[in-house]
């Protein structure tokens, strides 16, 4: 009835299927990095604290170093690899929000699912979304600006 | 990264479960039941978990309802900590739990997985312990239903095989006047120095913490002397914290005389709040 530790996963990455038998005990991380060679999702903590390693999994922002890749089986996973030229990605270059560069894909993927799913986000809900992540060049103030200044784009358009 | 084996298991049932439990079990295994899962990958990371094989209980409708009726709350053990802020079924609960950690490890930390945690602040039991919420666990023999105080004593006290599939809230308690506190050493995230949430019963306050001694608590000596009205506020606090099960905590995140004395104020605020109020 045990299943061999080691197993054939398929797994629905940024729209594509990708078949890999790795071990059951390996984190989403771990996979996406080392079977996908997807690198954008950064190793920090492994600890929950920092939010390098943000995703999506069916669209809500998950720090992959604390989920199985096991347990995503049947969802739908995007990396910073998937976005493409999103509009919190623009806004990130234009506000300069970054300096090194290590946090901001994880920053990236929580922003772009707070700029999806609460476009009327008030300050409270950004500082509170915000705070999943920690940047240690402290561009903090420019990455919130990048987040309102996507937030205001989308009000002006509606 | 887990540093050893183990085996993943999805079951769709309660009865699924905990057969597969038992059938580990009896191979001579190691097996756990997983929630959201960050505290066994974390830990297991320090070798502070050790599991053969996890069985994953998210995927079992019981432990997925979040069901408000005239009489009863129903709130599953899967439920994530920000499904359970975003529905806010319960205020003080829906407070407590968008305290913990942060927004998106919120989105992975289940209900059941807070209460049932070896880290020791599982600061969602304060609200549960106030409104003496009944809990329904699953073992061999089926489910069984109890006050939360039958089972929950610093830690859940569950038998072998068994885990913990919902939470049952009389609704009277998600009304009541309420405050809930958390101080931190820094910072808007993560563990708490102290965290205490209060209710106001008619005219008796009811208190619980966390971060004071490790592991949370409500004390019925503390209640006593905090609801002492004949007495100043002040008084009350002293001997209230007089009362505490065990020598308040001295840690990396405070000394003992640094939490007392946040711990007093915040105690005055309440009162003056909720007595006033
Ligand atoms: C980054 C981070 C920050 C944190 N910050 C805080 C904080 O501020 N305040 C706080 O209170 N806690 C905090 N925690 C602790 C966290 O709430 C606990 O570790 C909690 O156990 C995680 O829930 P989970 O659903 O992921 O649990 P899991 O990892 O799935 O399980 C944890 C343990 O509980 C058991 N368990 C889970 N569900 C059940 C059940 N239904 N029945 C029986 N046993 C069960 C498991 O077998 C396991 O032993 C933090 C944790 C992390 C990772
Ligand atoms: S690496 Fe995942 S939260 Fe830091
Ligand atoms: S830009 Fe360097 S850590 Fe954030």
């Amino acid at each position: 009835m045990i299943r061999a530790p080691k197993c054939e996963m398929t797994l629905m990455v940024n729209g594509e299927k990708h078949s890999i038998v790795a071990r059951q005990a390996d984190t989403l991380l771990f996979v996406l990095r080392n079977y996908l060679g997807l690198t954008g999702s950064k190793p920090g903590c492994l600890n929950g604290d920092c939010g390098a390693c943000t995703v999506l999994i069916d669209g809500t922002p998950i720090k992959s170093c604390m989920i199985l890749a096991i347990e995503t089986i049947g969802k739908s996973i995007t990396t910073i690899e998937g976005l493409h030229d999103a509009p919190i990605q623009r806004a990130f270059v234009e506000q300069f929000a970054f300096q090194c560069g290590y946090c901001t894909p994880g920053f990236i993927m929580n922003a772009h699912a707070l700029t999806e799913h609460r476009p009327d986000a008030d300050d409270e809900t950004i500082r509170k979304w915000l705070e999943s992540n920690i940047c240690r060049c402290t561009s903090y103030r420019e990455i919130e600006q990048a987040v309102k200044s996507v937030l205001a784009e989308g009000q002006k358009q509606e | 990264m887990i540093p050893f084996d183990l085996t993943y298991h999805r079951p769709s049932s309660i009865s699924e479960a905990v057969q597969l439990f038992e059938q580990i079990q009896k191979q001579g295994k190691t097996p756990l039941y997983y929630n959201g899962g960050t505290e066994i990958i974390t830990l297991s990371r320090l070798n502070l978990v050790f599991a053969d094989a996890v069985i994953d209980i998210k995927h079992i409708p019981e432990c997925r309802v979040l069901d408000r009726k005239q009489n009863e709350l129903t709130l599953g053990a899967a439920l994530s900590l920000t499904t359970i802020e975003e529905a806010n079924p319960f205020p003080l609960l829906a407070k407590a739990a968008s305290e913990v950690a942060d927004h998106t490890a919120r989105n992975q930390i289940t209900l059941g997985g807070n209460v049932c945690g070896q880290i020791f602040y599982r600061e969602t039991v304060l609200p549960l312990l106030l409104a003496d919420c009944d809990v329904v666990i699953a073992g061999k023999s089926g489910l069984r239903q109890h006050s939360i105080h039958e089972v929950f004593d610093q830690h859940i006290r569950l038998e072998p095989g068994e885990f913990l599939v919902q939470i049952k809230v009389d609704p009277i308690y998600t009304t009541m006047p309420h405050i809930h506190i958390k101080r931190r050493k820094q910072g808007n995230v993560g563990y708490p120095l102290v965290t205490v949430s209060m209710i106001k019963k008619e005219r008796d306050l009811r208190v619980a913490f966390s971060g004071v001694c490790p592991f949370p608590f409500r004390s019925q000596a503390v209640e006593e002397q905090l609801n002492a009205r004949h007495l100043p506020i002040e008084t009350r606090i002293v001997r209230a914290l007089q009362q505490l099960p065990e020598p308040i905590l001295d840690d990396v995140e405070g000394s003992a005389e640094y939490r007392l004395f946040v711990l007093k104020n915040i105690l005055t605020d309440m009162l003056i709040a909720l007595e006033e109020g």
